[in-house]
């Protein structure tokens, strides 16, 4: 599973994330997955991909510098790995 | 600070949330870690569950592990099943299965629980022989006609749930092939001398080699076996840098990730430790279970940095973090020590000694047995010597 930059993601709908000191919980009601986001960056990036048109403007909205946004996709690979984000199919960005 | 450093500081809600629903059960296991038999009249009713509930919503609690007791024995059961399904507090319910009928196994096999329903089966034994000995006669069956019943109705991957003993440690391949063949998962967790527990630790704790058994067992085929990040202690199997640790957190969540609501709303920091000493409050009186959770002074003391006494000077502390602190409570030794099962055997000397173990703090057996008490039989290995025989030396052994 890979994460382009100029792809459109968001949360599946049936995971709620929960703010916790450290970042937050991600829990997916569907497949009983709790995956920890031990940062609140990730936090911010992972809830701005929806109203985002792509996953760059989320990661620019978020602050990230242009540096780190290799680690970033690989965090978002693996949330997407346990279908805690889906791609957006057919949604052109804006 | 890595995340487990945040875990032994608290999070904002449980992640890990057990609800003892009732205190009624049709059996009367020998090792039941909360003393169940009888109800409590005090029980929540179901306005005040459902209440909990609501509030478990809003602390975002995604799932509880309801148990008992019988769960399914209270009337409003199904209903608050329901209830917590559609109000995004997904359900997991331990079950000996005795109301697994085959209309409830269709019921929790359609949409109505929206998939968000796990059942676990207790099976204390791949055998009814084994089960049986602990759980009573004919909970085997039961048992198994309920995953049957599962099975038939289409619910799958229902849960076989096993606390692990010195008489069902070498059937672990036994459990395996249960489950696959009722397309269960295996869930393996640890016997604590909770409860009734206290009563047949010594003869039931499974035996060193036994504890090594089960940790080769889990690592060779534990991939997909449940353990409830019940075996941390086991982690000091492997090497001192934690490497061998099985999957989890590995640390006691006790009041930091985990704890228990009993039936009469009433909170303690772990299931495996319903005693006064590791009472955090009442969810009725003090305010809500939120408030309970945030402010209950047994839990900043347990979120506060604990020292780890004797452990720390062991290389394996980062492994096993001391062990499980319900199991140190009820076999009387200190809480800053070794678990009364360290796997490297810094708990032998402090078991040998002079100890004290505590009182129950409460009790719902069964005043008088019924006919599904076990019956733990043995074989005696010398006669018996009445109290009244005749020698007055009789049964001295100089």
């Amino acid at each position: 599973m890979t994460v382009q930059l100029d792809e459109h993601w968001a949360l599946s709908p049936s995971v709620a994330l929960r703010p916790e000191p450290f970042g937050a919980l991600a829990y997916h009601f569907g497949n009983r997955k709790l995956i920890f986001l031990k940062r609140p960056e990730l936090v911010a990036v992972v809830r701005g991909l929806e109203s985002a048109s792509d996953v760059r403007s989320a990661l620019v909205a978020a602050g990230i510098p242009e540096a780190g946004w290799p680690s970033y996709l690989t965090a978002l690979e693996g949330l997407a790995a346990s279908d805690m984000l889906r791609r957006r199919e057919g949604e052109v960005a804006a | 600070m890595k995340l487990v450093e945040h875990f032994e500081l608290g999070l904002d809600a449980p992640i890990c949330l057990t609800w003892e629903l009732t205190y009624a059960c049709n059996l009367e296991c020998a090792h039941c870690l909360s003393s169940s038999g009888r109800r409590d009249p005090r029980e929540l009713t179901t306005e005040q569950c459902e209440a909990v509930i609501d509030e478990l919503q809003r602390m975002q609690v995604f799932y509880v592990n309801i148990g008992g007791g019988e769960p399914t024995i209270r009337p409003d059961f199904w209903h608050l099943l329901e209830y917590a399904v559609h109000h995004q507090v997904g359900v997991k319910f331990s079950t000996n299965g005795v109301r697994l009928t085959p209309e409830r196994a269709a019921f929790l096999a359609s949409p109505a629980c929206g998939g968000y329903v796990d059942v676990q089966i207790s099976l204390d034994g791949a055998t009814a022989e084994v089960n049986d000995y602990v759980r009573g006669p004919g909970s085997f069956d039961t048992a198994i006609t309920a995953l049957q019943n599962l099975q038939d109705a289409g619910f799958t991957d229902a849960k076989i749930s096993v606390v692990c003993t010195r008489q069902n440690i070498g059937q672990l391949d036994e459990f395996q092939a249960l489950a696959d063949r009722y397309g269960a998962t295996l869930r393996l967790t640890r016997l604590r001398p909770s409860g009734r527990g206290a009563d047949v630790w010594d003869e039931l704790h499974p035996l060193p080699h036994q504890q090594r058994e089960l940790y080769d067992w889990l690592m060779a085929k534990g991939d997909n076996v449940l353990t409830g990040d019940s075996f941390f202690h086991l982690a000091a199997f492997g090497p001192a840098d934690g490497s061998g640790a099985l999957p989890g957190l590995n640390l006691c969540g006790a009041g930091r990730v985990v704890c228990l609501i009993d039936p009469v709303g009433d909170v303690y920091a772990c299931p495996f430790a319903i005693h006064d000493q590791f009472h955090a409050g009442n969810l009725l009186t003090d305010g809500g279970f939120g408030e309970v959770w945030r402010t209950s002074p047994l839990f900043q003391e347990l979120r506060s940095p604990q020292t780890g006494g004797a452990c720390t000077q062991c290389a394996h502390y980062d492994s096993c973090r001391g062990g499980c602190m319900a199991a140190k409570f009820f076999t009387g030794l200190p809480l800053d020590g070794p678990d009364p099962e360290c796997v490297q055997g810094h708990s032998e000397l402090a078991l040998a000694g002079a100890r004290t173990v505590p009182a129950a703090s409460q009790d719902h057996s069964k005043s008088n047995p019924t006919r599904n008490q076990p019956v733990m039989l043995k074989l005696m290995t010398r006669p018996p010597v009445s109290d009244c025989a005749e020698s007055p030396l009789a049964g001295f052994v100089p």
